[in-house]
C-alpha cells in the first residue's frame, strides 16, 4: 500500500580518511514518519546531509521513486523534493523572519520581489505552527532560539516537500512547542509526506515515528516496528549494551547553606530572585524558554549587569561585577549554547580548557607541558574521544564538545557550578557520564545549580527544583512535589505560589 | 618499497597544512624562479638589499599581525609612520641634534606610538566604532597634521649622527655585512612570535579573533586585550617611523608611509592570517613580506615598467589567499 519515495544503498562516507558510514541503507515511505536514532557521532546527521545533499556520499546509490540521483547540492536535492531542518539553525539573523522563510525561493512579481504575498503566506504557514505572535516583519535575531526554531521547520514546510528530513527539531523547544510540530508532522503524515525524524529523545520517537532506525557507530545496526520495541530495547540497541537507570541516586545535602541570592534584579529578565542553595545540594531550575533562568545564572557569574540584589557566599557577602569575580569566589558557568559561547572552535582542545585559568599556567611564558597534562587528566576523567588533545574542537562530537566545555569550567576550581542546559544535543552515554559527574562533586560538598528544559532530567536528578516564570521565581517544589505535572502547571502560570 | 615511499611522498603532500605553510612553499617557488630569471638575484648584496627594503613594512605588518587575528585592522599605519618620524625630527631638531636629542626624540617617539595606540583601542573598544572606520578617520587625522606641521614640505634633521641608526650595517666578515633595520626586524619577529604563541596575551588575541563571546564567557578582558594589539602596532610603526627617518635623515610630509597599510596588511594575508580574525602565525607574516620584496626586487631586475608593478603585486596577493582557501 505504502510507496518507498527514497531508498538509499549501501551509503559509506569517510572523512579524510576516517568512515563515518558503513554500508548504510535506508528507505523512506510516503506517509510514514522514520525515525533515526543513535549516539552522537553515530552518523544520524551525515546519513541525512547526504540524502539532502549537502554532503557527498564515498560510496553508494540513492533511488527517488525508483530513479537514481546523484546530488552535488542541497538545491537539487530541493528540486527532487527534499527539504531539510538543520540541527543547527542556518538563519539569517539581519533578515526579518517572512525572508528567511522565503530566502532562495522568494515570490516575484515581474522583476521586483513580491513582498506582500510572501508576508501573507507566512503569516499562514506561522498560523499552521500555532506562532501566530511571530510577526513576520520582526528582524530574526530578536526572536528567542525556539522561535528560530519554528521559523527554520516553518520554511522547511513551505517548501511543500515530498521528503522532510528534521534532524532534532524539539532540542531548542519547550514540551509545548513539541505538542504543536507533532500535530503538524501527523498532518503532513496524512498528505503523504515521508519525513524523516532524527533524534535522541526515544520518548518522541516511541511518540511520532512509524519505523524507527538505530544506528551505531556508522553503521545500522536494527530496524523496528515502533509498536513492537519498549524505549529501553532502543536504548540498548544504541548504546549497545544494557542501560541501568539513568540517573545516579540523589545525595543527600547537608544543612549548610554555601549560596544565597536575596531581591537579585536584571532589568526586563529578572525580577527580585531570592534562593538558598545548600552544600551537597543539586538545586534544579525549570521554566520555559524565555523564563529568565539563563538570565539570572549570568548574572551570579558576573556575566550579565544586575541593578540590585545581595549574593552570600558561605555567609559572606560578596561583590561580582564580572566573570572575573566569580572566578575568583569559585562561581562557573556552564554556558547554554556551546558552540557560541563554550567554545573556541578554532582552537584545540588543551588551548579550550586552560582559557579561562591560564594564569595557572602562566609565569612569564605558558607551561604548554603543565598545561597538556592537565588537558590529559580532564580527557582521563571524561573519557573525552578525540584524535589526541591538539585537535579542534570544531570536529568533536557535540557530546564530547560539552566534555570539554565542563572540563573549563572545573579549571576555576568552583564551590558552586552553574550548569546551564549540561546535555542539549548530546548522546545517552555521555548525558550518563555527565550526571554521574555531578553527584561526585555535590558530594565532596561543593553544590550545584542544573538548568534544563528536559524536565525529566530536572526530575530525575535534582533533591530540589525552583520553577521560573516570566523572571520571577514562582514555585519551589521538594520531594513528591517534583514532578512533570506540578513543574508545567507552575512554569505555565496555571498554578502560581508566592516565594 | 620505492612505489610505497612515492605514495607516502604524495600523501604527505596532500596533507601539507597549506593554510599555514602556503606562504612558505610560494616563497621557497619564488626564490627559485627569480634565481632563474636573473642569476644577480643571488647574489649576497641583492639578497640583503631586499631584506633591508622589507623589514620597513615588514615591521609595521609584524605589529599589524596581531591586530589582524584579534578580528581589527589599523589602515592608519603609514600616515602614523610619517607623523611620529616627522615629530622625531622635530625634537632631535629643537634638542640640538646631539646623542642626547637623539635618545629623547626616541623616547618621546615611543611614548607617543603608545599613546596614538591607546588612543585607536580606546575609540574601537570603548567607543564601539568598527576598526576600518575608526582607522580611516585617524588615517586622515595624522597625515593632515603630518601635512600641517611641515606647512606641505619636508622635515629635515640637522643631526650628523642621526642617519646611523637606520643606515647602520653591521658587518660579516670582509664584504658582507648586514643592515640595522635587518636585524631590528628579525629581532622584533623572534619577540613577536614568543608574545604570540606563548604569552597569555597572545592566547587570548587569538581566542577574541576566534569567538569573542567565548572568550567573555572565560573571564577575559576583551577590551584589554584588543587595546593592546592597537598599541603594538602602533609601537612596530614607531620601529619603522626610527629606521627610515633616520636613514633618509628626513621625513616627506606628502609621501612618507604612503600605501604602507596596504602592503602590511598584504604581507599579513599572504602569510596565511585569517582576515576574518583568529587564525594566522608571525612566520607567515615574514614570508609575506619577503615575497611581496622579492616580487619587486624581481621586477626591477627584469626592467619591468613600475607602473605595472602594481598589477603584479595584486595578483600574487589573490593567488596567494586562493592557495590557502582550497585547502580549507
Amino acid at each position: 500500500m505504502n510507496k518507498t519515495i527514497l531508498r538509499a544503498e549501501k551509503i559509506n562516507k569517510d572523512f579524510s580518511g576516517v568512515q563515518v558510514l558503513f554500508d548504510v541503507s535506508i528507505n523512506g515511505e510516503a506517509g510514514q514518519v522514520h525515525g533515526l536514532i543513535g549516539e552522537n557521532g553515530a552518523g544520524k546527521s551525515t546519513l541525512m546531509k547526504i540524502i539532502a545533499g549537502f554532503l557527498q556520499p564515498s560510496s553508494g546509490k540513492i533511488f527517488i521513486e525508483g530513479q537514481q540521483v546523484n546530488f552535488k547540492n542541497p538545491l537539487m536535492a530541493k528540486k527532487r523534493g527534499i527539504a531539510m531542518i538543520h540541527q543547527e539553525l542556518n538563519l539569517v539573523e539581519d533578515l526579518k523572519v517572512y525572508e528567511n522563510i522565503f530566502l532562495g525561493k522568494e515570490f516575484k512579481h515581474r522583476f521586483l520581489l513580491d513582498k506582500k504575498s510572501m508576508i501573507q503566506r507566512s503569516k499562514e504557514i506561522l498560523k499552521e505552527l500555532g506562532e501566530e505572535e511571530i510577526d513576520p516583519l520582526e528582524d530574526m535575531r530578536n526572536l528567542s532560539v525556539a522561535k528560530k526554531q519554528m521559523v527554520e521547520i516553518a520554511r522547511a514546510i513551505s517548501e511543500n516537500s515530498k521528503i522532510l528530513i528534521m534532524d532534532e527539531p524539539t532540542s531548542a523547544l519547550t514540551e509545548y512547542e513539541t505538542e504543536i510540530l507533532f500535530k503538524l508532522i501527523k498532518e503532513l503524515k496524512q498528505k503523504g509526506v515521508c519525513i524523516f525524524y532524527v533524534s535522541h529523545r526515544l520518548k518522541e520517537v516511541k511518540e511520532i515515528c512509524d519505523v524507527v532506525t538505530v544506528l551505531r557507530d556508522g553503521r545500522v545496526v536494527g530496524e523496528y516496528d515502533v509498536s513492537n520495541v519498549s524505549e529501553v530495547e532502543l536504548a540498548n540497541a544504541m548504546v549497545g549494551r544494557e542501560l541501568g537507570n539513568m540517573y545516579p541516586e540523589k545525595p543527600e545535602p547537608s544543612d549548610e547553606v554555601i549560596l544565597e541570592v536575596k531581591n537579585l534584579n536584571v532589568p526586563n529578565f529578572v525580577e527580585n530572585a531570592s534562593f538558598q542553595l545548600k552544600k551537597g545540594e543539586i538545586l534544579g531550575f525549570a521554566g520555559l524558554v524565555g523564563a529568565g533562568r539563563t538570565e539570572l545564572a549570568e548574572a551570579l557569574a558576573g556575566l550579565r549587569h544586575k541593578t540590585s540584589g545581595e549574593v552570600f557566599l558561605n555567609g559572606k557577602k560578596v561583590q561580582i561585577e564580572d566573570y572575573e569575580d566569580a572566578k575568583r569566589l569559585g562561581i562557573s558557568y556552564l554556558p547554554e549554547d556551546r558552540k557560541l559561547h563554550g567554545l573556541v572552535l578554532d582552537m584545540n582542545i588543551v588551548n579550550n580548557i586552560t582559557l579561562i585559568s591560564l594564569e595557572k599556567y602562566t609565569r612569564f611564558l605558558i607551561d604548554r607541558k603543565k598545561e597538556i597534562s592537565k588537558a590529559s587528566e580532564y580527557k582521563e576523567k571524561f573519557d573525552i574521544r578525540c584524535r589526541d588533545l591538539f585537535q579542534e574542537v570544531r570536529y568533536l562530537s557535540g557530546g564530547n564538545q560539552q566534555k570539554v566545555v565542563l572540563s573549563k569550567c572545573l579549571e576555576v576550581e568552583p564551590q558552586v557550578l552553574i550548569l546551564d542546559e549540561p546535555t542539549r544535543g548530546i548522546d545517552i552515554n555521555t548525558k550518563y557520564q555527565i550526571y554521574q559527574f555531578i553527584a561526585g562533586f555535590v558530594k565532596e560538598g561543593k553544590a550545584c545549580i542544573v538548568i534544563s528544559s528536559e524536565l525529566q532530567e530536572i526530575i530525575g536528578l535534582c533533591n530540589r527544583v525552583l520553577v521560573m516564570r516570566e523572571g520571577r521565581i514562582t514555585a519551589e517544589l521538594i520531594g513528591k512535589e517534583i514532578n512533570e505535572e506540578e513543574i508545567i502547571l507552575y512554569a505555565t502560570g496555571i498554578k502560581e505560589r508566592v516565594h | 618499497m620505492p612505489q610505497e615511499s612515492k605514495k607516502g611522498f604524495i600523501d604527505y603532500l596532500k596533507n601539507i597544512n597549506y593554510e599555514k605553510y602556503g606562504s612558505l612553499i610560494a616563497l621557497i617557488v619564488l626564490f627559485i624562479i627569480a634565481g632563474i630569471a636573473n642569476p644577480i638575484f643571488f647574489r649576497p648584496l641583492n639578497i640583503m638589499n631586499i631584506l633591508r627594503q622589507i623589514s620597513y613594512v615588514g615591521t609595521i605588518a609584524l605589529g599589524m599581525t596581531f591586530v589582524i587575528i584579534s578580528g581589527g585592522i589599523d589602515l592608519s599605519v603609514g600616515s602614523m609612520m610619517a607623523l611620529i618620524g616627522g615629530i622625531m625630527i622635530i625634537v632631535i631638531n629643537q634638542f640640538g641634534g646631539n646623542v642626547l636629542a637623539i635618545i629623547l626624540a626616541i623616547i618621546f617617539g615611543a611614548a607617543l606610538s603608545v599613546g596614538l595606540g591607546l588612543g585607536t583601542g580606546l575609540i574601537v573598544t570603548k567607543g564601539k566604532i568598527a576598526p576600518f572606520i575608526a582607522t580611516l578617520g585617524t588615517m586622515a587625522i595624522y597625515r593632515s597634521l603630518v601635512l600641517y606641521f611641515a606647512n606641505g614640505g619636508e622635515y629635515r634633521s640637522i643631526s650628523s649622527i642621526y642617519p646611523k641608526i637606520g643606515g647602520g650595517k653591521i658587518p660579516l666578515g670582509d664584504s658582507f655585512f648586514i643592515p640595522t633595520p635587518v636585524i631590528i626586524f628579525f629581532v622584533y619577529a623572534i619577540l613577536c612570535h614568543i608574545i604570540l604563541e606563548k604569552t597569555r596575551f597572545g592566547r587570548y588575541v587569538y581566542a577574541i579573533g576566534s569567538n569573542e563571546s567565548a572568550a567573555i564567557y572565560s573571564a577575559i578582558k576583551v577590551d584589554r586585550v584588543k587595546i593592546i594589539t592597537y598599541i603594538i602596532v602602533a609601537f612596530s610603526v614607531f620601529l619603522t617611523s626610527l629606521m627610515l627617518s633616520s636613514r633618509m635623515n628626513s621625513v616627506s610630509s606628502t609621501s612618507a608611509g604612503l600605501g604602507f597599510e596596504l602592503d602590511a596588511i598584504a604581507a599579513v594575508v599572504i602569510g596565511g592570517t585569517s582576515m576574518k580574525g583568529g587564525r594566522g602565525w608571525i612566520w607567515g607574516t615574514v614570508f609575506g613580506a619577503i615575497i611581496l620584496g622579492i616580487i619587486n626586487n624581481m621586477l626591477n631586475l627584469l626592467n619591468v615598467s613600475p607602473y605595472l608593478q602594481g598589477a603584479v603585486k595584486g595578483l600574487v596577493i589573490i593567488g596567494a589567499v586562493l592557495i590557502q582557501r582550497k585547502r580549507t
